[in-house]
């Protein structure tokens, strides 16, 4: 059985799409991910679509839910490398990939994320001095 | 071209794709009709488990294009007009299926029976 490999670097998630993906193989994606920011606690996840040639509605609904279901288990998810082809076919088919983040690039993603869950620390610490 | 399991997705879309870049159809283009046929063919699968693809190469003019006919013996679609619509869906999609595919291509045709099957094709003009 196929899989597709989800790493795991400090407290983000990694998974890099290589493959046209049929939809036994993103239904199984959704779940392991969801299922290692569980086990991992990780607080971002990072999703490269760089080399996948369309995103269809199917997929579209798959990377929506893993970024909705990543919300509620406290992880934020961004959506990288998406490319320009697939974008401009996403909008005219209806879909704007509402709940996840994107950016330009991996690198770019990287930053987003840290950015958020920096953020999220740092008012973390100004709830707990405000308490004291 | 047959299609009974998910598999045949990926295998069909990428046929398409030879086809597209056989006549020379822009990345944008193909990857619009790519996109479009992807959700017609996942229709089928869902709703008629499976049919038959015809993909073709057809001229009109000077304008080279791809027509691909979808055709299934599924239990039909009772109102087509509602199914056409955005959100409608019987399923648990989005409903952007159909309605999305016919955005996605230069001209869509959809005929379905109820009880006997629907036929869809679409064609996308290498400039259009």
């Amino acid at each position: 059985m196929d899989k597709i490999p989800i790493l795991r670097m400090g407290r983000f998630l990694l998974v890099t799409i290589q493959v046209d993906l049929y939809d036994r193989l993103a239904l199984n994606l959704e779940s392991d991910l969801v299922q290692m920011v569980s086990k991992t606690g990780a607080s971002g996840v990072l999703i490269d679509i760089s080399a996948l040639s369309i995103v269809d509605s199917f997929m579209g609904r798959i990377l929506g839910n893993i970024g909705s279901m990543s919300k509620i288990m406290d992880a934020e998810t961004v959506v990288v490398g998406m490319q320009p082809a697939v974008a401009i076919t996403l909008i005219e088919l209806g879909l704007e990939l509402k709940g996840v983040h994107t950016a330009l690039n991996v690198e770019k993603g990287m930053e987003l994320l840290q950015h958020k869950i920096g953020f999220m620390h740092e008012e973390e610490d100004a709830g707990d001095s405000s308490i004291e | 071209m047959l299609i009974v399991k998910e598999q045949d997705v990926v295998l069909f879309r990428n046929r398409v794709k030879e086809y597209a870049v056989k006549i020379g159809m822009g990345l944008v283009n193909q990857t619009k009709l790519i996109t479009a046929a992807s959700e017609l063919v996942r229709n089928m699968l869902k709703y008629a488990s499976g049919g038959a693809v015809l993909i073709e190469v057809i001229t009109k003019g000077r304008e080279n294009g791809i027509r691909l006919t979808f055709r299934d013996q599924g239990p039909g679609i009772p109102n087509v007009q509602q199914a056409m619509k955005d959100g409608f869906s019987t399923g648990k999609s989005l409903g952007l299926g159909l309605p999305g595919a016919k955005r996605l291509v230069s001209e869509f045709d959809i005929k379905s029976t109820v009880g006997e099957g629907t036929t869809v094709s679409i064609i996308k003009w290498k400039n259009g």
